[in-house]
């Protein structure tokens, strides 16, 4: 329900779902995710009960820690109106999945259900709840967008990030072939299965380089790690970053895995 | 065939690594996937015929009982002789018996899974017949000595090169001097080859894509005309198909066709639909003398009512594979067994167990490409997810991967402890990768980072960071 910020006699409360490869490795994405977020006319909170939304357990079959960790997140937000998500894989979780997990569990079910009404993914969010229409900052380039998996068939996020692109000046969208594909991540996958992932991966990146793009964006940091990952082993020149940090315009932290000091230092 | 499924990394390797396999998969997403986009493009009500064929088999699911009665019923009044297999085995003993009873030598087939499934050929060439595939890519693989690599194309994984070079070394009654360079030769040539067994075979078999429960008619569909020469030029047809094939009514079943072809190959309809209800009557033209209907179970009951009920729907258009970026890299014979790509992901462990089969749901990113596009909307990745799930119950997750997920568990389940140990392990990283950005080798994470780097972490964790702006502390 798109309602425009400054009529709200109150701001609403959100809760932001920081994600665990967030909080971990980059937090600037979740700064830019606040900044988005308080622009688009809410006050952010960061409730400190929440850790992982469970997927990694729930993807692995393991039901019991999965729902462990459903009710934990759902307790942490109980305060706020809505939960906001860097991420589409994360936040398909909170939305679709812990619903899934507990149909026909009575009161749990329930909690779920209401929890998953107040769950977004944040460039949904901002542009589906809030009707942010533009953005403030700028940005200078030729980028691609990566439609990640869970974000693109479990929440329909397709139109929403490449909207706000378009309404910054210097931003040329260049569509990479195949943007839809999956990069090869899949979580556990990567690690499971590292032969096809990195098949996977190879052929993503081939139509990054065939995009010309300089910089790729998508709102996953998980899909980011591996297309970032497999570029700067390859000596590429493309950098990745989470389309948070382009949007809030804030870009002081260098691209995902490019050094302080200069964007080409190998470690090998 | 027995499961090479729990070699299933040990395939894929090799099949990554096979650039003759990557050659004939590089066209799938030009060939059969383009076909399918175009042809939905064609007809608006597209995704509404999906939760129309959705509709109508779960209604055929759930009162199979009463519709396998019927389809029997009707079967036999129109003069076909219904058989009831439990197991693939009495599937084979039935089919086997037909055959010795008509004195058969030779034997011509349609395409069918079911009979990859039970094994059907190896076990009527032990027994001595001559075992004929007349669909084109079957016969190819038949040559070869190989399984098909995807349910409707079974060949996909085969470039034009080694079909001539297996025309060149197998039909040697041919000049060896004639020209095979258009598939239109290689095509005219196995034409020919076929036509004298389809007018010397005994016996005809045939999978089937529908029943339909009103009319007691089997339906094949193929695009090369092959299906129609094996059931009606033999003397016997027999018809090999699984309980859940069964549909109400003529009209489910145009529904279920217009979704069919355009879900497989992108056609409106395939050329070739070919309706048969019991055998030959006196005022007919041609047909077999005999028609026999095997029905296979095959673990399909059992399926029927559990967490897998969904997969029964399943019309066997190949949509999935096409689709998957797993199968796209790998191709079908990395699977290990009959069903590849996410159905069979679904479907194997049902049949062979998911201790053998275990691997093939886990090898999926849960990207929902296969479940976008299947015409049947049957949610693959959800399915996968159960056997994980049965996997984990089953005690059959390897230990270490266990043993890793319960630790992380033990700490994503004590936020103030998660935090701290974040931090402190943060700092550690940190340290480590100070100015470089990315990790090129990490202990404990050479899974990663053998093909990728991995990115350092910023510094500190966001929640501390978040914790600090909240006190004043500027970032």
């Amino acid at each position: 329900m798109p309602s425009s910020p400054p009529s709200h006699p109150v701001r609403p409360r959100v809760g932001l779902f920081v994600t665990c490869l967030v909080d971990l490795l980059r937090p600037s994405i979740g700064f830019a995710a606040a900044t988005l977020i308080e622009q688009s006319g809410c006050n952010v909170e960061v409730p400190t009960g929440q850790t992982c939304c469970g997927q990694p357990a729930y993807n692995s079959g393991d039901r019991a820690t999965a729902k462990a960790l459903a009710r934990q997140t759902i307790k942490a937000f109980s305060a706020v109106d809505y939960v906001v998500a860097p991420s589409g894989s994360c936040a398909g979780m909170l939305k679709s999945h812990y619903p899934r997990l507990f149909a026909g569990e009575g009161e749990d079910e329930a909690a779920a259900l209401a929890f998953a009404g107040k769950v977004h993914e944040l460039v949904s969010f901002l542009v589906d709840v809030r009707g942010m229409a533009s953005v403030e900052s700028s940005f200078a380039g030729r980028v691609t967008y990566h439609d990640s998996c869970s974000g693109l068939r479990e929440l329909g996020i397709k139109d929403q990030p490449r909207k706000l692109l378009g309404t910054m000046p210097g931003v040329e969208i260049a569509e990479m072939a195949e943007a839809e594909i999956c990069c090869g991540f899949g979580g556990t996958f990567s690690i499971k299965y590292p032969d096809i992932s990195r098949a996977m991966v190879d052929k993503k990146c081939a139509s990054i380089a065939e995009s010309g793009a300089s910089l790729v964006l998508a709102g996953d940091l998980g899909c980011l790690m591996n297309m970032a990952g497999r570029l700067a082993r390859d000596g590429s020149p493309v950098r990745c970053r989470h389309i948070a940090e382009v949007l809030a315009g804030e870009l002081d932290d260098p691209p995902i895995t490019a050094s302080a000091t200069s964007g080409a230092s190998v470690t090998r | 065939m027995i499961p090479q499924t729990p070699e299933f990394k040990a395939n894929a390797r090799a099949a990554l690594a096979d650039p003759q396999l990557q050659r004939a998969l590089s066209g799938l997403p030009t060939g059969l996937v383009a076909q399918r986009t175009s042809a939905k493009a064609r007809l608006p009500e597209f995704e509404a015929l999906r939760d129309v064929g959705r509709d109508v088999r779960n209604h055929a699911l759930a009162h199979l009982d009463l519709y396998l009665e019927t389809y029997e019923h009707n079967a036999t009044a129109a003069g076909a002789v219904v058989h009831w297999a439990e197991t693939g085995a009495e599937a084979r003993d039935i089919i086997s018996r037909i055959c010795t009873e008509a004195g058969a030598r030779i034997v011509t087939k349609g395409k069918s899974m079911i009979s990859e499934e039970i094994g059907l050929n190896a076990d009527l060439e032990r027994q001595g017949f001559e075992v004929v595939e007349t669909d084109l890519g079957e016969y190819l693989i038949q040559i070869r000595g190989e399984t098909p690599s995807h349910i409707i194309a079974p060949a996909i994984h085969l470039t034009q090169d080694q079909v001539e070079a297996d025309f060149r070394a197998l039909h040697t009654h041919l000049p060896a001097d004639r020209t095979l360079v258009e598939p239109a030769e290689l095509v005219a040539e196995a034409r020919g080859v076929l036509r004298q067994k389809f007018l010397s075979a005994d016996v005809g078999i045939t999978g089937a894509n529908f029943l339909i429960a009103e009319t007691g008619s089997s339906i094949i569909v193929t695009n090369e005309g092959n299906g129609d020469l094996t059931q009606s030029l033999a003397r016997i047809h027999i018809v090999i198909a699984s309980i859940d094939k069964v549909i109400p009514t003529l009209e489910d079943v145009t529904t279920l066709l217009r979704l069919l072809a355009r879900s497989a190959t992108g056609q409106e309809f395939t050329t070739y639909t070919t309706f048969s209800t019991g055998p030959r009557r006196p005022e007919d033209p041609d047909g077999p003398e005999e028609y026999h209907v095997v029905l296979l179970d095959n673990g399909r009951s059992e399926l029927l009512g559990s967490e897998f009920s969904e997969v029964l729907r399943c019309i066997r258009c190949g949509a999935c594979m096409n689709h998957c970026p797993v199968y796209n890299a790998v191709g079908g014979h990395a699977y290990g067994w009959v069903y590849p790509g996410p159905i069979g992901s679904v479907m194997t462990p049902a049949l062979i167990g998911v201790k053998a089969g275990g691997h093939l749901p886990n090898a999926s990113t849960f990207c929902g490409r296969c479940e976008s596009v299947c015409p049947m909307k049957i949610p693959l990745p959800k399915l996968m997810r159960h056997w994980r799930e049965a996997e984990f119950e089953q005690g059959l997750t390897p230990p270490r991967y266990r043993r890793g997920i319960a630790l992380w568990a033990w700490f994503a389940k004590r936020p103030r402890l998660y935090h701290l140990a974040a931090r402190f392990g943060i700092a550690a990283l940190s340290a480590a990768g100070r100015g470089k950005g990315r990790f090129s080798w990490l202990p404990f994470a050479s899974a990663w980072t053998r093909d990728r780097d991995l990115p350092a972490p910023q510094g500190r964790t966001f929640q501390q960071l978040w914790a600090e702006t909240q006190r004043g502390v500027p970032r």
